[in-house]
């Protein structure tokens, strides 16, 4: 795992935005018409892999920092297909003023559309406060597959304060709302009810029209780990791990796409 | 007052006293709320991590339960918010023990504070709507307040754990209210909090997520041979 | 035994285990309940009366484990009716409340069952084994049957308790066991008498061939009264 470069002059409370679009190309492929980024966001394109434009973001500095303001966009539309990673862990720092940083992803996916949102985990180091939003909106036959990983603290470390909501929409109309809160100053966060003493947590969404017709059904994937339908054309995988690598495992168990080969992981 | 007769807002608090008994013939006896699966992995053992699981509870599904009871007894769409519920569910075994809840609610309520709009939920989703929003429509049927729902739903979160908690470690009753007691300013704060989210309508409603409760609900399902069903 | 009970369900105006008559005027399932001690055989009462009945009369079952399943699925095993027929209801540690004071599980599971495989002419419910002082709410059944057995003590009727003194029908189960564990079975005979007024009583031992004919004959005759009741 890679760390950003440190960020000059370690300014506090940076606003930053950064917006992809992906759009068909034309010739069966996608196209990459917007692809901006600031401050900490490098966007990078990578080598097309069939009808599927490849995006990675590089952390040009350390982000989020107690007090900034981070904004992500990616919008796929009709027929497009994206994927998106990162190159590192997205570290949460704390900042200088103790103010909360805030991470904003906003996704808009168009009809027979792909979204592949696969970045490296989020990790909340000593000491942090960052409230994290994502918020996707699918249009009836788009197709999704996120994952959202948290570790809480780097190696040895107690966590610093996390809220994360994941809000999904398709057809405008709710499919999957959750938000997690860890660290200090939640109340019960470490308790047997939310994490029992996990330090890493996280989910792998899938959205497919064609769970429409055949939903999974749930299944243990291990002690803290399940696959399980969503009321919707979904299924989730959710899990609790002692680490990011374990967690990683159990989250890739659930086989959920090992029929869809043609858009797999 | 005749029968069906729409009740005055202010007319009985004690009506709260009611729908948050325990007793309140409507199912919940038979759940656990994931204390039944907490114990078997050794995560609630005696007072201490009982409290610790019920203050998580309290502060995830609580909060959330609280929000959608709150919103259907300030009279927000029903339907609307049986979905926004589905969507805050992950676990099919915990929307299919909702929805059998809602609908042992709804028979309940009907024997107590009949009202139209339970009637047309109630023609609307025969299998049974999320237990949060039946709820907060009996609450409005008693003529309670949306902050009234929202402390049923709360009470409840964290009172069926610490029952079955009772009757699964043999824990010493008195101490499980204990557990309850000492919660109460943060089932105060929890209540308050998911009636003003009401007010700001759908899209402020809590989504307060718990992973354990979400992924042990699942291997609890699973077991051939459990006390509670969930 | 008193099998003649044309009054059994006389005119009634608060039902409350639901109205008698369906919405289409016919009357729904009687709703018979089977209460009584861990052991006496009530599952076992129930697999014997829907294998004596179920040639002639439309069963189903609702059972109130408390380990979940188990005595459906030993219902099951030993297919005494179809599947679909057969329910389970979870009762969180505590089967008497499940039947009592909080019947809304058992109301779903009745309803269900007349929705799937309706209409029913009986439908049984078996509470999970409790003691002595768990009976059936009067919203839930029309009429109980609660078993005790021979080998539980030879007592257990002298020292009543209102599943003893007020079911409809008390059946004395394990007859065939009353000389190897010394029970008298005439005394039990007379304090259930003492104890139960007019209210019949009948003697089995299931492990014989036709050992349920008597708790059988009880309930074709409460069927025939529910069937001749008012519409």
């Amino acid at each position: 795992m890679t760390t950003a470069p440190a960020r000059p002059g370690l300014a506090p409370g940076i606003r930053a935005a950064a917006r992809i679009v992906a759009a068909p190309d034309g010739r069966g492929g996608t196209a990459l018409p917007v692809l901006d980024g600031a401050g900490p966001f490098a966007l990078r394109r990578l080598r097309a892999y069939g009808p599927e434009a490849r995006v990675a973001l590089v952390g040009a500095m350390s982000a989020p920092l107690g007090g900034d303001r981070l904004t992500l966009t990616a919008e796929v539309e009709d027929g497009a297909a994206l994927r998106f990673s990162t190159t590192a862990a997205t570290i949460a720092l704390p900042g200088r003023t103790g103010a909360p940083a805030t991470y904003d992803t906003r996704i808009r996916v168009g009809d027979g559309a792909t979204l592949h949102w696969l970045p490296e985990p989020l990790i909340s180091a000593r000491g942090s406060d960052l409230r994290s939003t994502t918020r996707v909106e699918l249009a009836p036959t788009a197709r999704l597959v996120l994952r959202e990983e948290q570790i809480l603290g780097r190696a040895g470390e107690p966590p610093g304060r996390l809220s994360a909501r994941l809000t999904v929409h398709r057809d405008g109309r709710p499919l999957f709302d959750q938000e997690l809160c860890y660290g200090p100053g939640v109340p019960g966060w470490d308790g047997g009810a939310v994490l029992g003493g996990h330090r890493a947590v996280g989910q792998l969404l899938v959205v497919d029209p064609a769970f429409e017709d055949a939903p999974v059904a749930p299944r243990a994937l291990g002690a803290t780990a399940v696959l399980a339908p969503l009321a919707g054309p979904a299924a989730v995988v959710s899990a609790v791990a002692p680490d990011g690598l374990r967690l990683r495992k159990a989250l890739e168990s659930g086989d959920l796409l090992a029929d869809g080969a043609m858009w797999a992981i | 007052m005749a029968v069906g007769e729409a009740i005055p807002p202010t007319a009985s608090r004690a009506a709260l006293l009611v729908l948050a008994d325990g007793r309140f013939p409507a199912g919940g006896h038979a759940h656990s709320g994931g204390a039944e699966a907490a114990v078997k992995a050794g995560r609630v053992r005696d007072a201490g991590t009982l409290e610790a699981f019920c203050r998580g509870r309290l502060h995830t599904a609580g909060l959330t339960a609280a929000g959608l009871a709150a919103a259907a007894a300030a009279g927000l769409d029903p339907l609307a918010l049986d979905e926004a519920a589905d969507a805050r569910t992950p676990s099919p075994a915990l929307r299919a023990a909702a929805r059998r809840l809602g609908r042992q609610l709804t028979r309940a309520v009907r024997a107590t504070w009949p009202s139209p709009e339970l009637d047309a939920l109630a023609a609307a989703r025969p299998r049974g709507a999320h237990q949060p929003i039946v709820l907060g429509l009996a609450a409005r049927a008693a003529g309670l307040t949306p902050l009234d729902a929202a402390y049923a739903a709360v009470y409840e979160s964290v009172s069926g754990p610490a029952t079955a908690v009772v009757r699964l470690l043999g824990l010493d009753p008195f101490d499980a209210t204990g557990v309850l007691a000492r919660l109460a300013p943060e089932l105060d704060a929890v209540a308050a909090r998911a009636a003003d989210a009401a007010r700001g309508g759908l899209d402020a409603l809590p989504a307060g997520a718990a992973p354990l409760l979400d992924i042990m609900a699942e291997v609890h399902a699973a077991w051939p041979v459990r006390l509670f069903a969930t | 035994m008193h099998l003649d009970h044309p009054d059994a369900y006389p005119h009634r105006h608060t039902y409350s285990a639901a109205h008698p008559l369906r919405g289409d005027g016919s009357r729904r399932a009687l709703r018979i309940g089977l209460g009584g001690p861990v052991g006496s055989g009530k599952t076992a009462t129930v697999a014997a009366l829907c294998r004596e009945l179920r040639d002639r009369v439309s069963i189903a079952v609702v059972t109130n484990d408390i380990y979940t399943r188990e005595d459906a699925e030993f219902l099951l095993r030993n297919a005494v009716l179809p599947p679909e027929r057969i329910t389970a209801v979870e009762t969180g540690a505590c089967p008497h409340t499940a039947i009592r004071d909080d019947i809304s599980a058992n109301l779903e599971a009745v309803e269900d069952l007349e929705e799937a495989v309706g209409p029913l002419d009986l439908i049984l419910v078996e509470s999970g084994g409790d003691n002595l002082t768990a009976t059936f709410s009067k919203g839930l059944v029309d009429a109980q049957i609660f078993v005790i057995d021979v080998a539980g003590g030879d007592d257990i009727p002298r020292k009543g308790g209102p599943g003893v003194t007020t079911a409809d029908l008390l059946v004395v189960n394990k007859t065939d066991l009353a000389p190897y564990v010394g029970a008298d079975l005439e005394g039990m005979a007379r304090d259930a008498k003492a104890q139960r007024g007019d209210l019949p009583v009948a003697f089995t031992s299931l492990a014989a061939e036709g050992g349920v004919g008597p708790v059988a004959d009880w309930v074709r005759a409460q069927l025939a009264a529910w069937t001749a009741g008012p519409r």
